[in-house]
C-alpha cells in the first residue's frame, strides 16, 4: 500500500512539474513565442497527465485531459490557429486540469458541471478545424518539416503528406547484435525503430543462426538484421543511433548510391501481419531456423521481413512493442531521439521529435535536464545539514577568537589555516543554503491565473508583465510569500486598476498592465509590484481613515503617510467589502505576514498614473542581520530590518514625561525611549539616555520608539536558535543565537519589547501612534 | 517494605546521584543525556527565578535550571565543581544545575520507599520516592517534573 501510495505521489509530483510547463508554454503561445516545440511542450505535458491518471483511474481527469489533449493536436498539426481567442480556452482548460489535479490529489470528488462550460469550448474548438480526427499518428508526416533542409529534392508525396518518406538517400544497414549488446541492457528492436524513424525502411530479419531450442543459450544473440533504407537524413543520423551499441554489435552501413542496388526493396507482395506472426512465434517459441546461414544479401526462407509500417510493430506483443508507441516516424535523427530511449516511461516524448534539427537539439537538452540536474531531497536532511554547517560556522568563529586570545602571530601557520578554514567554512554555509533557495518562479507561475480569475471577475483587462522569475530566495520565504502576494495583486486589480472606460477617457490604454519583478538588492530580495491604474486616492484614503477613526480629523499628513494608512488594520477602501479583495482582511494583514518574515512593505504611488509597492524581505530565515549591542552585561542582538538608525542624544533632547518614561526629541517629534536592559529586568534602575546610544526600531504596526543600550559592539550576521525547542516563548526575545564566544545571545523581538515598553507607562498609544506616523 | 511496584521487583535501577543544598538526590540515568561542568549561562528575561539562564551544548541552546531554587530549597553558588546535568525528556533537552554529582546507584525497587512523608510541600512534588543506601538519605527527583514548560502543559 506504501509502495502504490509512494507512486501516487510520484506521479502528483510530476503532475506538478507538466502543469506548470503546460501553463508557462501557454503563456509563451500567447505571447506569440510560441514555436513547434512549445506547442510540443504543451502537448506532452497534457498527454503526460492523461497517461499518468490512467494508472490511477482518474476518470474524470482522463477524459477532459484527451478533450484538452485532442484540441492541443490540432494546434500542434497547425489545422487550429492559436488565435487570442483559442488560447483563451486553452488557458482556461489549463485552470481546469490544475483544479482536477488538485482535487484527485485530494481524493475529493469531482463535479463534471463545473467545468461543462470549458470541455464545451474546447469541442467547440474541435470542430473548428478542418481535419476533425486528427490521431497523433499523422502529426508528423505532413512533410512540412522537410521543407526546411531540402530545398532541392521537394517530393510531391511529401508535400501531400503521404505516408510515403523515401528520401535522397539509400542505405543498406547490417546488424548483428552480440550478446554484449543485450547483456547492456540494450534493446535492438528499439534501434532498429528509430532506424524506421529516419525514413521509408524495409527491415529483414535473419533468423538462420537461431539454434535448436535445446541448444538456445538465453543470453545469446542469434537474430540480426538487414535494413534498406531511403532517408532524407545523413549517414552520420545512423551513426548516431547506433552509438551506443558500437563494439558490442557487427554493423556495416552502405551507401546504396556508392554501392549500387543491392538489396529488394519494398517485397509488396509480402504478406505482413502473417511475416510479423511468425517472426513473433519465432522470437517466443525459440523455432529454430531450418535453413543453413545465408549470406547478407540474401533473405532466404529463414528471413522474415517487418515493414516500417507502425501497425506491424504496434501489433507485435514483444516486450519493446509493449510499450505503446504513438510515434509518428520524424524525418530527422537527433540525440534527443537516442536519449528518449532510456527514458521508456515516457512514449510521448517519440512521438514529439521536431522536424528541424535545430528545435531537435533544444528538445535533447530539455529531455535531459530533469533527469540530471535535479534529485528529490527531504526537507527534514536538508534542515539538518543547514543545522549542522550552523554549527560548524560558530565554533569556526570560537576557534578564530580562541587563536586570537591566545597570541599567535598573524603570519603563523595555525593563523593561515583558520583563515582558509573561515573561507570554507562562509562557502560551505552559502552553498548549503542555496539548497534552501528556491527561485520565485512557482510563486510567479501562479499570478496569471489569479490575474485571469480577478479579470473576469472584476469585468477588467489588466496584462500581466513578470520579470526576475529566477531570483532564488529560501523555501520558507517562497511558501509565506504566496498569500501577501496574491492578495496585492487582487488589491491592484480591484482597487488600482480602473475599468476599461474609465481608463480610454483618461486617455490610456484600455488593458491595464500589472508588473511583478523580483531582484536581488543588497542581500535581500526586493519585490515590486506596480500597476499603471489611478493610484492612490488620498483624498477619499483620508476621509475613510477619519471615519474609521485611525487618525483625527484634520490632523495634517504627508503624502506618504496618507498612502501608508492603507496599511493599517481595520482599513478598507471599497465601500462595500468586493468579492475579491475584501474579506475583512486589507493590506495590514499583507504587512503583518511579510514583517514577520523579517521584511518591509513600501508604497509608491501617483495618481493617475499608478501605484508601486515594494516588499524587501531576506534571503533566509536561518540567518539574520543583527546589530550586536551590549545592555547591563548582556549582549543582545537586535534585527536589523527593525532598526532605522542610531544615535547618541544630548541631554537637552531628552525630557522626562511623567517621572517614568523619558521622550527623545528627533526631528521634531517625541520617541518614548525604552531602556532595553531594564525593560528585560537586567537592571533595576532607569539609565540616563545620554550615558547610552539609543537605537531608532520601527515595530510591525509601525509605531517607532527609540530604544536606550549601553553600547552597540558592530553587525554581524547571526545563527537562529529557536528558543521554543527546549524552553518555551520567552516575552520579549524572539529567537537566541550563539556568538563567536560561544555564549548564547538573546535576539530581541522589537515588537513585543516596545508593547511592553508602553504597557509599562508610557503615554498613551493613540497619541504616539499619530506622533510616530 | 512493601513493593508497591511488583513488575520492577528484583530489577536494577540506575540512577545518578547528586548533592545539592548539603542534602544527596538523585535521578534516574535513563533521564540523563551527559553531565558537563558550569558554564556562565545567559540570563532569560522575565522567567522564574529558578531559571538561571541559556547556555550553549555544542549548538543547541539548552535552558538551565537552579534545582535548588525549583524545589524550594537555596539557590545554588556556582562553584568550580557545580555541574549541569543534561537531562532529555521527550525531544526537550533541559540542565540542572546541582552542587556536585556524587555516584552511579544500583537499586532495586524494593529499596524504595514510594511515598515520603515530607514537611515541604513545594519538594515533595519533585520526589517521587526516598531510599537509605549506608545511612544516607537519598530522595529520587522526577526529571519531568522539573521542567517548568511541561508542568504548564500538565496543568
Amino acid at each position: 500500500m506504501s509502495g502504490m501510495d509512494e507512486i501516487r505521489q510520484t506521479f502528483f509530483e510530476e503532475c506538478a512539474e507538466q502543469l506548470e510547463e503546460l501553463e508557462q508554454g501557454l503563456l509563451a503561445m500567447q505571447n506569440g513565442e510560441s514555436d513547434s516545440e512549445t506547442v510540443h511542450a504543451v502537448f506532452r505535458a497534457v498527454h503526460s497527465i492523461k497517461g499518468g491518471a490512467g494508472a490511477f483511474h482518474l476518470t474524470e481527469l482522463v477524459g477532459f485531459a484527451h478533450t484538452f489533449e485532442n484540441v492541443l493536436d490540432l494546434v500542434r498539426s497547425d489545422k487550429l490557429a492559436p488565435t487570442p481567442e483559442v488560447l483563451a480556452v486553452l488557458l482556461r482548460s489549463a485552470d481546469v486540469l490544475i483544479d482536477l489535479v488538485e482535487l484527485a490529489r485530494n481524493e475529493e470528488p469531482v463535479d463534471p458541471s463545473s467545468y461543462a462550460d470549458v470541455a464545451q469550448a474546447l469541442d467547440g474548438l474541435r470542430g473548428v478545424g478542418p481535419g476533425v480526427v486528427a490521431l497523433p499518428e499523422d502529426e508528423d508526416d505532413d512533410g512540412m518539416g522537410d521543407l526546411n533542409f531540402t530545398p532541392v529534392q521537394v517530393s510531391l508525396d511529401d508535400l501531400m503528406g503521404g505516408d510515403d518518406e523515401g528520401g535522397a538517400n539509400v542505405f543498406h544497414i547490417a546488424f548483428k547484435p552480440l550478446p554484449a549488446l543485450y547483456a547492456n541492457a540494450n534493446e535492438s528492436m528499439r534501434l532498429i525503430r528509430e532506424v524506421i524513424a529516419l525514413g521509408n525502411a524495409d527491415v529483414r530479419c535473419d533468423l538462420s543462426a537461431v539454434p535448436d531450442l535445446d541448444r538456445i543459450d538465453p543470453e545469446g544473440a542469434y537474430l540480426s538484421w538487414n535494413i534498406r533504407l531511403e532517408t532524407n537524413s545523413p549517414r552520420s543520423a545512423i551513426e548516431e543511433i547506433f552509438e551506443f551499441v558500437e563494439g558490442d554489435c557487427e554493423l556495416t552501413i552502405e551507401d546504396e548510391a556508392a554501392e549500387g542496388d543491392r538489396g529488394e526493396p519494398g517485397l509488396a507482395g509480402e504478406d505482413l501481419d502473417n511475416n510479423v506472426a511468425s517472426l513473433l512465434a519465432m522470437l517466443n517459441l525459440g523455432e529454430p531456423a531450418t535453413e543453413e546461414a545465408p549470406d547478407d544479401d540474401d533473405p532466404g526462407d529463414g528471413s522474415t521481413i517487418v515493414s516500417s509500417s507502425e501497425d506491424a510493430i504496434e501489433s507485435e506483443p514483444a516486450p519493446v512493442a509493449a510499450e505503446p508507441v504513438k510515434a509518428a516516424p520524424a524525418k530527422t535523427a537527433s540525440i534527443a531521439e537516442t536519449k528518449t530511449f532510456e527514458e521508456p516511461a515516457e512514449p510521448a516524448e517519440l512521438a514529439d521529435t521536431a522536424n528541424e534539427p535545430a528545435a531537435a537539439s533544444g528538445e535533447a537538452k530539455r529531455s535531459n535536464a530533469p533527469a540530471s540536474t535535479s534529485i528529490r531531497v527531504d526537507l527534514e536532511r536538508v534542515d539538518r545539514l543547514i543545522d549542522l554547517v550552523g554549527e560548524l560556522v560558530i565554533h569556526q568563529v570560537m576557534l578564530s577568537q580562541r587563536a586570537q586570545q591566545a597570541g599567535l602571530a598573524p603570519g603563523s601557520e595555525l593563523t593561515l589555516g583558520l583563515e582558509d578554514l573561515e573561507q570554507l567554512t562562509r562557502q560551505l554555509q552559502d552553498s548549503v543554503m542555496a539548497i534552501r533557495a528556491q527561485s520565485v518562479k512557482s510563486v510567479f507561475q501562479k499570478l496569471p491565473r489569479l490575474v485571469r480569475e480577478v479579470c473576469s471577475a472584476t469585468g477588467k483587462t489588466v496584462r500581466l508583465v513578470t520579470e526576475g522569475e529566477y531570483t532564488e530566495v529560501d523555501k520558507t520565504v517562497i511558501e509565506r510569500l504566496s498569500d501577501p502576494l496574491t492578495h496585492m495583486i487582487r488589491n491592484a486589480i480591484d482597487h488600482g486598476i480602473e475599468a476599461p472606460e474609465d481608463r480610454i477617457a483618461a486617455g490610456k490604454k484600455p488593458e491595464g498592465t500589472i508588473c511583478v519583478s523580483a531582484a536581488h538588492r543588497s542581500g535581500r530580495i526586493a519585490i515590486e509590484i506596480s500597476d499603471d491604474g489611478a493610484g492612490i486616492n488620498r483624498e477619499r484614503v483620508f476621509d475613510i481613515a477619519v471615519k474609521k477613526g485611525l487618525v483625527p480629523a484634520g490632523v495634517n499628513l504627508t503624502d506618504e503617510e496618507i498612502d501608508n494608512l492603507i496599511f493599517r488594520p481595520g482599513f478598507s477602501t471599497k465601500e462595500e467589502a468586493s468579492e475579491l479583495s475584501g474579506r475583512g482582511v486589507g493590506m495590514d494583514v499583507v504587512k503583518q505576514s511579510i514583517q514577520s518574515l523579517g521584511g518591509r512593505v513600501s508604497i509608491a504611488s501617483q495618481p493617475g498614473q499608478g501605484s508601486k509597492f515594494t516588499l524587501s524581505l531576506p534571503l533566509t530565515l536561518a540567518v539574520l542581520d543583527g546589530m550586536i549591542v551590549s545592555a547591563g552585561d548582556n549582549t543582545l542582538v537586535l534585527p536589523l530590518t527593525a532598526v532605522l538608525e542610531t544615535l547618541k542624544p544630548n541631554t537637552s533632547d531628552v525630557k522626562n514625561f511623567c517621572n517614568e518614561t523619558n521622550l527623545i526629541r528627533l526631528r521634531d517629534q517625541f520617541l518614548p525611549v525604552i531602556d532595553v536592559a531594564r525593560c528585560l529586568g537586567f537592571r533595576s534602575e532607569q539609565k540616563e539616555p545620554s550615558e547610552g546610544v539609543t537605537v531608532l526600531v520601527e515595530s510591525e504596526n509601525g509605531t517607532r520608539q527609540a530604544l536606550l543600550v549601553d553600547a552597540i559592539q558592530g553587525q554581524r550576521q547571526v545563527v537562529i536558535k529557536s528558543l521554543e525547542t527546549n524552553y518555551g516563548r520567552v516575552d520579549g526575545v524572539s529567537a537566541a543565537t550563539i556568538l563567536g564566544d560561544g555564549r548564547v545571545a538573546l535576539i530581541l523581538d522589537v515588537d513585543a519589547l516596545t508593547a511592553s515598553g508602553r504597557a509599562e507607562g508610557g503615554p498613551p498609544k493613540e497619541i504616539m501612534s499619530i506622533a510616530a506616523e | 517494605m512493601s513493593n508497591t511496584v511488583s513488575k520492577d521487583s528484583g530489577e536494577k535501577r540506575e540512577l545518578i546521584s547528586f548533592r545539592m543544598a548539603k542534602q544527596e538526590f538523585c535521578i534516574d540515568i535513563r533521564t540523563v543525556r551527559e553531565i558537563r561542568g558550569y558554564t556562565a549561562a545567559t540570563p532569560l528575561p522575565k522567567t522564574p527565578e529558578y531559571i538561571v539562564g541559556v547556555i550553549n551544548l555544542r549548538g543547541t541552546v539548552l535552558p538551565v535550571i537552579d534545582l535548588g531554587l525549583r524545589m524550594g530549597l537555596k539557590a545554588i553558588e556556582p562553584t568550580a565543581r557545580s555541574v549541569i546535568i543534561v537531562v532529555k525528556l521527550g525531544q526537550q533537552l533541559f540542565g540542572l544545575l546541582v552542587d556536585a554529582v556524587s555516584d552511579i546507584l544500583g537499586v532495586t525497587e524494593d529499596m524504595i520507599q514510594p511515598n515520603p512523608d515530607l514537611n515541604n510541600e513545594r519538594a515533595r512534588s519533585f520526589v517521587s520516592g526516598m531510599m537509605t543506601i549506608d545511612d544516607r538519605m537519598i530522595a529520587i527527583i522526577e526529571a519531568a517534573s522539573i521542567h517548568p514548560q511541561r508542568m504548564d502543559i500538565a496543568a
